[in-house]
């Protein structure tokens, strides 16, 4: 679902219609014009070139849990518009906007349920909500999760997806950074692991903190991942980017992550991995 | 010569005049003691109304100011027996971060830091202070070091943010970052981090997720420069000093946020007007903050340190 449709599905005065852009998918990989439905049960990715298309929480849970069973956990509150910031729209306003257009709280959702009978919590960071970015409730819901895996001792998943740190709340996104990666040591202290699962685009701020901690890194096929912008590189260096260049497979090859995995492949290399990572129940 | 930022024009044209009459008074037996007397007090006083009301932007600019005080200055003023220790052990050496060894009043200190070099050449060797991931590796190399041996660690900051390049993004920028933080945030023995310049982004984080962290009054320190805030939320880099109000980035703002615990006064007009004022007021901060957190035992600092920035904010 795009976020016109979205947008439209969430105002109830306006009638859902069934229009060519309700039924047909256009690939961003091959362009390819896909029937929708068929798109959204691949997992929203492309049946013809293999493109992986952007995906937010809901769809993420239910590829996920077991029969499609888990409990969200209750969004953090926590101040809003801390520095009142203003640039050519009043930030409170643009968080209203992405609310209405998402139907979510704000840019990370978290869940607990089981993969094959293994108990996980799951943070999906939504890039269709302000670009995914990390400010107070982001880093705020990471801290969340990461004590709710503690709690059931088991295992902390998340899906990483932002441009970086959301920039209408300044300093207060930046120490998201430490934040989360004190967060991060709490799981290591528990003796729990933290896989990240690296989709596109994860950049920034955000792959400068917990997108890169992981005990395991995981990444989707095609999925930009990098520190700098690559105008901001083409713009510094004044040259051309080699082809490929911040893609899962580019990081792979550099030895920044441990493997590239297709969506369609994702829950049972979790499931693995969960298998082998998560604490042993000592035989009674 | 010295420099002189746009906002200081009226203290550049009264000193500019001062320079003059001292000339001529040089080449005649007038006396203009009086006269420049007069003048100088006059010149002290807009200098001093300046920088009582400056913006956010124009702090940026005496953060930037390329006569400022960097970590070399800071090092040959007031740490003594400095052993520069370098490398990251696994590809090269970057001249953006370094660091080593010294004593400060006697005391043992793992002094890690930007250096944006003072001309072209230094400018270049020191690629303006922008760090790379073997930086960041050597500086959590130094740290690690310090930590073994119960010295503790300070951290000069002044980048305008780490190395967006080819190279830097290959051999994982990101991630030798992120890793840095983790460091900070790991070790046992006191932390001081100092921003004297400009705090820029994920590349100052880095080496300031320390238990004190010092600002200089007209240091920066934000989440992206106001330029590119600017041009991301306004769309033009016009708007810089509207960015860098809203953003709010100076000492005072970062305290009253709690994002910083204390503020070190500079000279009157900037830290380039006097190097070595500066430094002995950085140099007693940073003395006065190793002495109180040496009561605590490594258990406690690594408590309060991350107990510190997981209230941050939230």
């Amino acid at each position: 679902m795009n976020w016109v449709t979205r947008v439209r599905n969430a105002i109830p005065f306006i009638a859902k219609r069934e229009t060519a852009e309700t039924l047909w998918h256009k690939c961003k990989g091959c362009q390819a014009m896909i029937f929708l439905k068929e798109f959204e049960e691949n997992q929203s990715v492309c049946p013809k070139c293999d493109h992986h298309g952007r995906i937010g929480p809901a769809e993420r849970f239910a590829a996920l849990f077991d029969d499609d069973s888990y409990d969200v956990l209750k969004p953090p509150v926590v101040g809003e518009d801390p520095l009142k910031f203003k640039d050519t729209k009043r930030y409170i306003d643009r968080i209203k906007a992405a609310r209405l257009a998402t139907g979510e709280q704000d840019a990370m959702m978290s869940a607990r349920g089981e993969i094959n009978g293994q108990p996980v919590v799951v943070s999906v960071q939504d890039f269709a909500f302000m670009g995914g970015s990390m400010g107070m409730a982001v880093g705020e819901a990471f801290i969340d999760a990461v004590k709710a895996a503690i709690r059931a001792k088991c295992p902390y998943i998340i899906f990483t997806a932002a441009g970086g740190a959301r920039m209408q709340e300044g300093i207060l996104s930046l120490m998201q950074m430490p934040r989360s990666t004190v967060a991060i040591q709490m799981l290591h202290d528990a003796g729990l692991p933290y896989i990240v699962v690296l989709t596109d685009p994860t950049t920034g701020g955000v792959t400068a903190s917990y997108a890169m901690l992981g005990d395991v890194q995981i990444a989707e096929p095609g999925a930009l991942i990098g520190f700098a912008g690559q105008r901001v590189i083409e713009q510094t260096i004044r040259e051309k980017l080699p082809e490929g260049f911040q893609r899962a497979e580019y990081l792979l090859e550099h030895g920044m992550i441990d493997m590239v995995t297709h969506r369609h492949e994702l829950r049972g290399v979790l499931s693995q991995l969960v298998g082998y990572l998560a604490p042993e129940k000592k035989a009674a | 010569m010295m420099v002189y930022l746009e906002f200081e024009k009226p203290v550049a044209a009264l000193e500019a005049r001062i320079i003059e009459l001292q000339d001529a008074a040089r080449e005649s037996d007038v006396d203009v003691s009086a006269e420049i007397g007069k003048l100088r007090a006059k010149a002290d006083k807009q200098l001093k109304d300046t920088y009582a009301n400056l913006t956010a932007w124009q702090k940026t600019q005496v953060a930037r100011h390329p006569e400022r005080p960097h970590f070399k200055h800071f090092i040959a003023s007031i740490f003594e027996d400095f052993m520069p220790l370098a490398g990251d052990r696994a590809f090269g050496d970057d001249q953006a971060i370094i660091g080593g060894l010294a004593r400060l009043n006697g005391r043992r200190v793992m002094v890690i830091g930007h250096e944006k070099g003072d001309d072209t050449q230094s400018r270049l060797r020191h690629n303006f202070g922008m760090g790379k991931p073997e930086g960041y590796r050597k500086a959590i190399r130094l740290m690690e070091l310090a930590d073994r041996f119960g010295i503790p660690v300070v951290s000069l900051v002044d980048t305008s943010g780490a190395f967006p390049g080819i190279q830097a993004e290959e051999r994982g920028q990101a991630e030798a970052i992120a890793r840095s933080t983790e460091k900070c945030l790991a070790l046992g023995v006191p932390m001081i981090a100092c921003i004297v310049g400009e705090g820029g982004s994920g590349g100052a984080v880095a080496l300031a997720a320390a238990d004190r962290v010092l600002m200089f009054e007209y240091a920066v320190y934000s989440v992206i420069s106001p330029e590119g805030c600017a041009s991301i939320l306004w769309r033009t880099g016009d708007k810089a000093a509207d960015a860098a109000q809203a953003m709010k980035m100076t000492a005072d703002d970062l305290k009253a946020l709690r994002i910083i615990d204390r503020i070190v006064k500079e000279p009157m007009g900037g830290a380039h007007r006097d190097h070595a004022l500066a430094a002995a007021s950085l140099a007693k901060a940073i003395d006065e903050e190793i002495a109180a957190l040496s009561a605590f035992s490594s258990k406690e600092l690594l408590q309060q340190r991350r107990a510190k920035f997981l209230a941050m904010g939230a």
